[in-house]
């Protein structure tokens, strides 16, 4: 039986494993001193220390042993004395010179010395049940860990505050108030009565409905925070579209070659903008072919355009607008699409007439580029920041989703609404409407922490790596 | 007072009083084989009604007819003696459709003491228990070794269960006048409630009351509406068929109150003890008196009064409606104002009455103390409001009781298995402030816990105990099969989209089959019933009417069904969590103050009991499911 009062001293890699910078071992719990003591040797030759005998919230320099005696590393020891701590335990941070063995040899050395691996989300969960945060901001914990940019983070740390936690205690009130009067109008039918009720209710799990609806949909918007915006990159063989996937990762990631229909796959890349992720989607040229694999190329290039948030369209500006060029157009007509008028560094074989054509179609507009030389690049990431963020989501009033769990909350106590309109519409007694009325008022609750539920609590927990 | 005390004989059993807790908790130790005494103010006042008239009513019903599938004994006495009987709700769905009938009640009384009488291992005695007698346990509680009575009589014993209804130091109040007496003038307990507190237990004061007896004779029965039983009835017994208890049947009559009768009241609030303050017990919101409608409801300028036949060797009708405590002079004026009662004598004046009950969070879900061994209570002196509530506790206490003597795993009913089961966690989770009434709003699972199928959800269980005779079990399990095969059966059925096939469905109003499509189906569409469909399944076999009916509810609720009982998934997962019996609540710093202290007071059995603790919030048992190792991996 796990007691707060009797946890034991756990430790982990608290940084990523990677080979540069800086990693941190921590170590939490009320042996988090003597194990420390035990592996931790001041200065360049002094002996083991006696770590708590430190002033709290102090930094100290000196070597990690093994047990052997034998040094692991030269390194800095951060002592802090609960309960000014993360887990509000006695905690030992030990920075190390990063490199994966060494760090890797660091924990060894704790472990030996009395500390068991913390499981993963385990400080977190010490932090938690310490009384340090509460659930939603352990989730917003979580958050800023899987967090892959400013935006993203700034969404983490007010996950719901404001207007999103207001806006869904507001439906649930609403609900409640429809599920009071119907359990009170069954229990006192000599006082109240359902006279006029089922026009309310409609009108009532009609705009509910409705509120849920307008959440979810912000969902997509919380997902391009989140996990960046699906950009794909497509035209026919040969428009520039890998040049330009090069252009914006500024490296030589994708393969160039004058050969139409070298791109037979359809690659994806990740960069920052402005503070947002763009997840770019390279593709095949689109053409119709008889070869094989590159039809599959194509069939992939398609079905990628079809799912993207954002589509770039290449059009080489050097050679007539073909067959091709056109049907692509038709293709993207109704996607936030620009529309990319490549190789503005050569001769251009595009007349004015096809140019504003293209135009037209595109939601996004048209930008001469180059590729080549970087031309219309910076007017690009303007635009395609200006066509996300700027005019959809406000600083300060982020009424977004950016959880998949709430998003499955919402859509669950949407789908309960729909059972409530169809138990009306068959003319069922108003008892019924409450199940699927108190499903939906649940479901929201379970976004709020409201509903005390296992598997939210194992959702959050989950989302967190080792050493957190 | 000293009297000597002397040594009477030793029973497994002592139950104190035998109103409708008392009598379900006796029969249920004694038929369970424990030797058991039932000790009552009168043997004259066995199951008395000394309110209302009837049994069952909105979701009390329920709970008679899960007693009866438990093995009660409620159920079958109210189909021996009813002269009324009628569904209620019937124009709902079939989870409020509730059974009320009309006790006689004389004759109410009279067969359960006949029962009693003649029940192995039982004996009765009239006497008033004084004490409680218990032992101290070296682990700091308590356990009871017998009861003594006010003649000095100890009977030594492993077992008691109180249910004192509202007798213990209980006063009747009307106007200005103070009665120390119990319910109808009778004795009531001054000694034991003393006895309890020096044992640990705690006690409040609660208050309910009752309306007027009027001469029949002096009622007008032209000027209100007959309301008439139903035809046939349903018996509340699942061991009894229509027919078998089928005969005539009383009337009861509607008339209503007017701005005359509130007029009335409203001049001589004062005089009421409720109001002036006479009365510091709490009342029940959901049974309120006349005085309590008028001041609730004042935009209502009428509220409804059925006049109900108290039996048939009897003048004397009951007013329901109007239980009040106004003085006698007021009570006249006020009953006389409404239509049909101008000229009505009392026979019986209303009273409030108010006594002694237990705080039932000190309770276990199997109603026994935590705090005293062996100690058990059922009914009004755990602060419920019926003689349902009561009788329903009164098995499930007694049920324990014999249990724990035989060294046997007792028996919880849980808040998804029935209307009991929402009862007691109730009342032992909850801290109720005033008599506490069973609605069919508190329970979550409404559809599930219908009355048409108690005996399909807790026949098992009063099996298991040993209550459910094999006979009875027998019959019971050939309905279950027959249910099941019918609905594989409909399920299974195809129809044919035939000309003759479509040519009777539109002759039903209902629209025609363009594909092969099941009986099920068919059944499933608002409009369509069992019976509609004979003529497509020429096949079907000969089934009881009570196996129709729950073929007919299951298939057409089934998404609902379905629905709820995912529900019911959900809410196990927190009952299952359980909690180590020796938490210290104090030392988890992340629950909030409040939920420490209330958890640490009560000390719920499991994580969902925990949730339904006023005052422990939600983010408190998040930290409580933390706490028991939730969120970690492997």
């Amino acid at each position: 039986m796990r007691t707060v009062t009797d946890n034991d001293t756990i430790a982990a890699i608290a940084t990523a494993l990677s080979p540069s910078g800086i990693s941190i071992v921590r170590i939490s719990g009320p042996e988090a001193f003597s194990v420390a003591s035990r592996v931790f040797a001041e200065g360049t030759k002094g002996g083991l220390a006696n770590v708590a005998s430190y002033e709290s919230h102090t930094a100290h320099y000196g070597r990690i042993q093994d047990g052997d005696g034998r040094p692991v590393d030269e390194v800095i020891l951060l002592m802090m004395r609960a309960p000014r701590t993360y887990t509000r335990e006695d905690t030992v941070e030990i920075d190390c010179h990063g490199g994966v063995l060494v760090t890797k040899r660091v924990l060894e050395a704790v472990l030996a010395a009395g500390a068991r691996l913390a499981e993963p989300g385990e400080f977190t969960r010490r932090a938690y049940l310490s009384g340090r945060m509460d659930l939603s901001q352990a989730e917003a914990v979580a958050g800023i860990i899987g967090a892959k940019n400013e935006l993203s983070l700034r969404n983490s740390v007010r996950q719901l505050r404001g207007r999103v936690r207001e806006e869904i205690t507001e439906i649930r009130a609403q609900l409640l108030r429809e599920i009071a009067q119907i359990e009170a109008t069954l229990d006192d039918p000599e006082h109240l009565s359902f006279d006029g009720f089922d026009e309310i209710i409609t009108t009532q799990t009609a705009t509910q409905k409705a509120r849920i609806r307008r959440l979810i949909d912000t969902a997509d918007d919380g997902r391009r925070i989140t996990e960046g915006i699906r950009t794909v990159i497509v035209g026919r063989p040969n428009a520039g579209k890998s040049s330009l996937l090069n252009a914006l990762l500024g490296e030589d990631r994708a393969i160039v070659t004058e050969v139409a229909g070298t791109t037979r796959d359809t690659l994806t890349e990740e960069i920052r903008m402005r503070g947002i992720t763009l997840l770019l989607v390279d593709t095949a040229g689109i053409r119709s072919t008889d070869d094989a694999v590159e039809k599959i190329g194509v069939e992939r290039a398609r079905k990628a355009a079809a799912e993207a948030d954002l589509i770039l369209f290449v059009v080489d500006s050097s050679a007539p607008v073909t067959e091709d060029d056109r049907a692509i157009a038709a293709e993207c007509a109704g996607k936030p699409c620009i529309v990319l008028l490549n190789k503005t560094d050569l001769p251009a074989a595009v007349t004015a007439a096809e140019t504003e054509a293209f135009s037209a179609q595109a939601s996004g507009g048209m930008i001469e580029i180059s590729a080549k030389t970087g031309e219309g690049l910076r007017e690009l990431e303007e635009r395609i920041t200006g066509l996300f963020f700027e005019e959809r989501i406000k600083a300060d009033d982020e009424c977004v989703i950016t959880s998949e769990r709430h998003r499955q909350a919402l859509l669950s106590a949407e789908e309960s609404l729909s059972k409530v309109q169809e138990s009306i519409e068959l003319c069922m007694s108003e008892d019924f409407y409450t199940i699927d009325l108190t499903a939906a008022y649940e479901a929201l609750g379970t976004i709020l922490g409201e509903e005390p539920d296992e598997d939210v609590i194992n959702a959050i927990f989950a989302e967190f790596c080792l050493g957190k | 007072m000293n009297i000597p005390e002397f040594q009477c004989e030793s029973y497994d059993v002592a139950v104190i009083g035998a109103g409708h807790a008392g009598c379900e908790a006796a029969l249920a130790c004694a038929r369970l084989g424990c030797e058991t005494i039932v000790f009552m103010v009168s043997t004259d006042t066995i199951a008395l009604m000394p309110c209302n008239p009837n049994i069952g009513g909105t979701s009390k019903g329920h709970l008679v007819r899960e007693l009866d599938a438990l093995g009660g004994e409620m159920g079958r006495n109210i189909d021996r003696t009813y002269i009324q009987s009628k569904m209620l709700n019937r124009s709902k769905g079939p989870a409020v459709h509730s059974l009320r009938a009309q006790a006689d009640k004389q004759r109410y009384t009279a067969s359960m003491r006949k029962t009693m009488e003649n029940q192995d291992h039982l004996t009765l005695k009239q006497a008033e228990v004084t004490d409680l007698c218990w032992e101290d346990l070296p682990d700091g509680t308590k356990r009871v070794t017998g009861v003594k009575i006010a003649s000095g009589g100890i009977y030594p014993c492993k077992a008691v269960i109180l249910c004192s209804g509202v007798y213990l130091n209980a006063r009747c109040i009307y106007g200005e006048v103070s009665q120390y007496t119990g319910p109808n003038g009778l004795p009531r307990a001054t000694h034991l409630t003393d006895s309890l507190v020096a044992a640990g237990l705690q006690v409040q004061r609660f208050k309910t009351g009752t309306p007027a007896r009027i001469d029949g004779r002096t009622i007008n029965y032209e000027a209100m509406t007959p309301q008439y039983g139903d035809e046939p009835v349903v018996p509340f017994s699942f061991t009894n068929r229509s027919a078998d208890i089928a005969h005539e049947q009383a009337l009861c009559y509607l008339t209503y109150t007017n701005e005359t009768t509130h007029e009335i009241i409203r001049e001589n609030i004062s005089r009421s003890p409720l109001f002036s303050g006479d009365i510091k017990g709490t009342g029940p919101r959901y049974c309120p008196s006349i005085e309590d409608k008028v001041v609730k409801f004042p935009d209502k300028d009428r509220h409804q009064v059925f006049i109900e036949p108290e039996g048939e060797y009897t003048n004397e009708m009951y007013l329901a409606g109007l239980s009040s405590s106004l003085p006698e002079e007021v009570q006249i004026r006020m009953y006389r104002s409404i239509p049909g009662l101008e000229n009505a004598k009392i026979v019986r004046n209303a009273y409030a009455i108010e006594y002694d009950c237990l705080n039932a969070t000190q309770l276990k879900q199997t109603l026994e103390s935590k705090l005293i061994h062996g100690f058990y209570s059922a009914g009004q002196s755990n602060g419920s409001s019926g003689y349902e509530e009561a009788a329903a506790q009164g098995i499930i206490a007694g049920i324990n009781a014999a249990l724990k003597i035989q060294g046997r795993e007792p028996v919880v009913i849980d808040r998804s298995q029935g209307y009991i089961g929402v009862l007691i966690d109730d009342l032992v989770t909850k801290e109720t402030k005033e008599p506490y009434r069973m609605m069919t709003s508190r329970s979550e699972y409404r559809l599930l816990l219908r009355q048409d199928n108690a005996d399909l959800r807790l026949t098992d269980i009063g099996h298991d105990v040993g209550l459910i005779s094999e006979e009875r079990y027998a019959k019971f399990v050939k309905k279950r099969s027959a249910i099941e095969s019918e609905l594989t059966r409909l399920r299974e059925t195809i129809l044919g989209a035939k000309e003759s096939t479509c040519e009777y469905l539109r002759s039903i109003d209902t629209s025609i089959i363009h594909t092969g499509t099941s009986l099920a189906e068919l059944l499933r569409r608002p409009e369509m019933t069992y019976e509609m469909l004979a003529p497509l399944d020429p096949e079907r076999p000969e089934l009881d009417a009570a196996v129709i009916e729950q073929v007919e509810i299951e298939i057409k609720y089934e998404g609902y069904i379905e629905r709820q009982k995912m529900q019911v998934e959900h809410f196990k997962k927190l009952e299952r969590k359980r909690l180590p019996e020796d938490i210290d609540y104090t030392a988890i710093p992340s629950l909030r103050l409040e939920a420490r202290q209330k958890l640490q007071a009560l000390r719920p059995e499991n994580v969902g009991q925990a949730s339904r603790i006023s005052g422990v919030s939600p983010a408190d048992i998040s930290v409580l499911l933390v706490w028991l190792g939730s969120g970690l991996k492997g």
